[in-house]
């Protein structure tokens, strides 16, 4: 059997790395991939499409339940949905109290310990939280854990800027791991150009734009039905669209370590497709009052 | 052998430091100095309270051990939960033979452990709930405490916990006071952070309960604060306050009680033994309250005589006839301590290193017994200890900040005391060099070592450890005198 690939998916919060996650793992297994998704966001809705739930019982909160997660089995955290799927969400606190870093970390050291990656494993993908804001949620990415990831991004100025801070972040792993940048997905949010600057973009960090995913509202009439567009209408263009990118990834052979950008240099590159303004310095530290002063 | 001179101890300070590499021996030759009396400012020669040069070893415990371990552990009815994993718990527990009378479990705590015991759940989801819970269970198996106190360990700060919210509510329900202590081990360099927090949480959610409500005190009401009972120092010390006609209304910690605390924005006069652990809370009492300070000195009675002389300067003549008839009183007894003693010990040289005042405060107890201390030196200290240590000591003592376990056993090699004073974790290092060690932290289970009662107990336990017979038994026969230099460079 073919080597178990581990992804990770990074991209700024709500840029639809969930939904997009679960539509191009929908796609891997109706080609006959064997796929364990693992979602390691304190909301836990990495999985509801591929099991039609409102969201999975997650791995710490079971902990919780059951005293520790040493007191856990395997089959207790996970789920089989569409296409054989399996599916564990690592789950965490609600917003503002305790750590839900520590709790990636707690819910993939128990996957790792109870074998949940077993030979018959074509996949594993992490669907981690927007931002790195701690060794948390780059546990996915550590030594033996991810070594392939996708950034999902579109035209819009603040998630180029998450995705040249996450492949900042991968620098510092690929340093010291096998982890490799493995391309951009461009989830389209219909900007201009959106296309040309992410793969302007993604010729710069040194990697491809895997795919352009473009804007169509059955993504959202599968999702009120908590399903993926390939199990709700296999027959759209959509669906083609994830089939596409699931092919990419299955035949994707360019790891890179980043070539992250500086700050000026991503803001010429939006300059240069007319989504930053060219900053006017005379402005910079005025007041309302003071600005109408100097009109008038 | 006697004292170095001044170029001598600064030479031997160059040779310990020679071994490090450079940017460690830049450092740590900032924390060593030969004493100079005409210097009164320590600043000018000394550095401390700064972070140890990684790699060495040193015992400054952390930001909790000076909270849990030091100032709450001995206030015997508040009852103090420790806050995260285990093992803070457990070894911050009763190891501090701070005294107390009262029944354990019933209306005395200190020697029983209280835990939130905390698991990866209580990490990932937060401890809140779980300390609340705990308090309710406390309240319910031990319901005679009168307070309680949070002791954050490490997770509590990492995860962001609302310790001050629980406490608050908490203490709504069950009508007691109860203490969020942010002493998160992490935070400064070592425990003397701990009692800083500690004494600034007394400040903030205890000593104003009773703002407006005291009753007047007398006029002579007295506190004693930075007294931690070890082996029964505060109650020897206490006594002799009294005899002489003070009137102590608390102690703290060392054997002492919430109501005690909440009382002592009453007295006339702090009495502050240890500086470092609580001058925070005596300065504050001072500003708010206008209550004057005083540290004191009850090792030894020539210390303890002036201390009981400037203690009673603060009051009228009964106290100050008091005074002199409670100094006159011990004399005799004092005197033929001495007379026994001194002979067995006089010359005797002692090296120190210990923590919050005993480097300096020891030393009129040593010369008493006609022994002379040649080396002192803080684990945690700050310039304000070492500006009250200078004019203690001789000149061109050798004075350590925070020494290295190498620092500290190359000078006791090369200056060959009689006698070595610290802890529990220098002890057998010491001993295994043949070199007579008391244990100066919690007075080698021994004590009391504070008030006229403690000299007898101190003076006897220095000679037990410095003319032991067993110091010329370290060769076995056939191994002396021949062999023995050789075997001495070898070792």
């Amino acid at each position: 059997m073919a080597k178990l690939r581990q992804a990770a998916i990074y991209g700024k919060g709500g840029i639809g790395k969930s939904t997009t996650t679960q539509n191009l793992v929908a796609a891997l297994a109706e080609a006959g991939q064997k796929v364990m998704i693992v979602g390691c966001d304190p909301k836990a809705d990495s999985t509801r499409l591929i099991l039609h739930s409102k969201a999975q019982t997650t791995v710490m909160h079971l902990a919780a339940e059951a005293g520790s997660v040493e007191d856990l089995e395997l089959e207790d955290v996970l789920a089989v949905g569409y296409g054989g799927v399996k599916c564990v969400e690592s789950g965490g606190p609600e917003p503002g109290v305790g750590c839900a870093g520590r709790g990636v970390i707690t819910a993939i050291n128990f996957l790792e310990e109870e074998g949940a990656y077993d030979e018959e494993l074509n996949f594993v993908f992490y669907d981690v939280l927007g931002d790195v804001v701690c060794g948390g949620f780059a546990m996915p990415i550590r030594e033996n854990k991810a070594q392939e990831i996708y950034i999902v991004c579109s035209g819009e100025m603040m998630a180029m800027y998450a995705a040249n801070n996450i492949a900042k972040g991968i620098v510092k792993y690929a340093n010291s791991g096998s982890v490799r940048l493995a391309g951009l997905i461009c989830n389209s949010r219909k900007t201009d150009r959106e296309d040309e600057l992410i793969m302007a973009l993604a010729a710069k960090l040194g990697t491809q734009m895997i795919h352009f995913v473009p804007r169509d509202n059955v993504v959202q009439h599968a999702e009120i039905r908590r399903m993926t567009v390939i199990e709700y209408d296999p027959n759209c263009g959509q669906a083609d669209e994830y089939r596409a990118l699931a092919r990419k990834i299955m035949d994707n052979k360019l790891f890179v370590i980043p070539t992250p950008l500086e700050m000026e240099e991503l803001e010429d590159l939006l300059m240069e497709f007319g989504i930053m303004e060219v900053e006017d310095e005379t402005i910079i530290g005025k007041t309302a009052a003071e600005l109408a002063a100097e009109a008038a | 052998m006697s004292l170095l001179n001044r170029e001598e101890a600064e030479a031997l300070i160059q040779e310990v430091l020679e071994v490090y590499p450079e940017k460690a021996k830049k450092d740590r030759a900032k924390h060593l100095m030969v004493n100079d009396k005409a210097i009164t400012q320590s600043k000018k020669c000394i550095t401390s309270n700064r972070k140890s040069v990684p790699g060495v070893m040193t015992q400054r415990g952390c930001a909790y051990a000076g909270a849990r371990g030091v100032v709450w552990g001995p206030f015997k009815d508040i009852i103090a939960i420790s806050h995260g994993p285990i093992g803070c718990g457990q070894y911050s527990r009763g190891g501090r033979r701070n005294y107390f009378a009262g029944t354990s479990g019933i209306d005395s705590f200190c020697d029983v452990m209280f835990s939130s015991d905390f698991q990866e759940k209580d990490v990932v989801f937060g401890g809140d709930k779980k300390l609340a819970k705990l308090i309710d269970e406390v309240e319910g198996l031990f319901p005679l405490s009168k307070a309680l106190s949070v002791q954050s360990e490490c997770p509590i700060g990492l995860i962001g916990d609302d310790i001050e919210a629980v406490s608050k509510k908490k203490a709504a329900e069950i009508g007691k006071t109860i203490v969020p202590v942010r002493c998160e081990g992490f935070r400064g360099v070592s425990q003397s952070l701990g009692h800083h927090i500690s004494n600034d949480a007394i400040r903030d959610w205890i000593i104003s309960n009773r703002d407006g409500k005291l009753e007047p005190g007398g006029p002579y009401d007295v506190a004693i604060l930075g007294d931690y009972n070890i082996g029964g120092d505060a109650w020897a010390s206490r006594i002799l306050l009294e005899e002489m006609g003070l009137n102590v209304v608390a102690q703290w910690s060392g054997d002492g009680t919430i109501a005690e605390i909440e009382n002592t924005p009453k007295v006339k006069l702090n009495l502050l033994h240890c500086y470092r652990s609580m001058n925070y809370i005596a300065r504050h009492m001072e500003e708010k309250y206008g209550i004057p300070w005083l540290e004191y000195n009850f090792f030894g009675p020539s210390k303890i005589a002036a201390s009981l002389r400037e203690i009673a300067s603060h009051f009228d003549d009964t106290i100050k006839e008091g005074a002199e008839r409670v100094i006159a009183k011990y004399k005799p007894a004092m005197d033929a301590i001495i007379a026994k003693f001194r002979p067995r010990l006089e010359g005797k040289k002692v090296m120190l290193y210990v923590g919050g005042l005993r480097p300096r405060h020891t030393v009129g107890a040593y010369e008493d017994l006609g022994m002379e201390v040649i080396g002192a030196g803080y684990e945690f200290a700050h310039n304000d200890d070492y500006d009250r240590t200078m004019h203690d000591l001789k000149d061109t003592t050798l004075i350590y900040d925070d020494a290295t376990g190498y620092e500290l056993e190359e000078f006791v090699r090369q200056l060959k005391p009689d006698l070595v004073g610290s802890g529990i974790k220098e002890k057998y290092t010491f001993h295994k060099m043949g070199v007579p060690f008391r244990q100066l932290h919690s007075w080698d289970y021994s004590g009391p070592y504070h008030g006229f009662d403690g000299f007898a107990v101190f003076a006897r336990d220095m000679d037990m450890a410095v003319n032991n017979p067993c110091w010329t038994l370290f060769k076995a026969p056939w191994q002396k005198p021949a062999e023995s230099t050789a075997e001495a460079e070898a070792a």
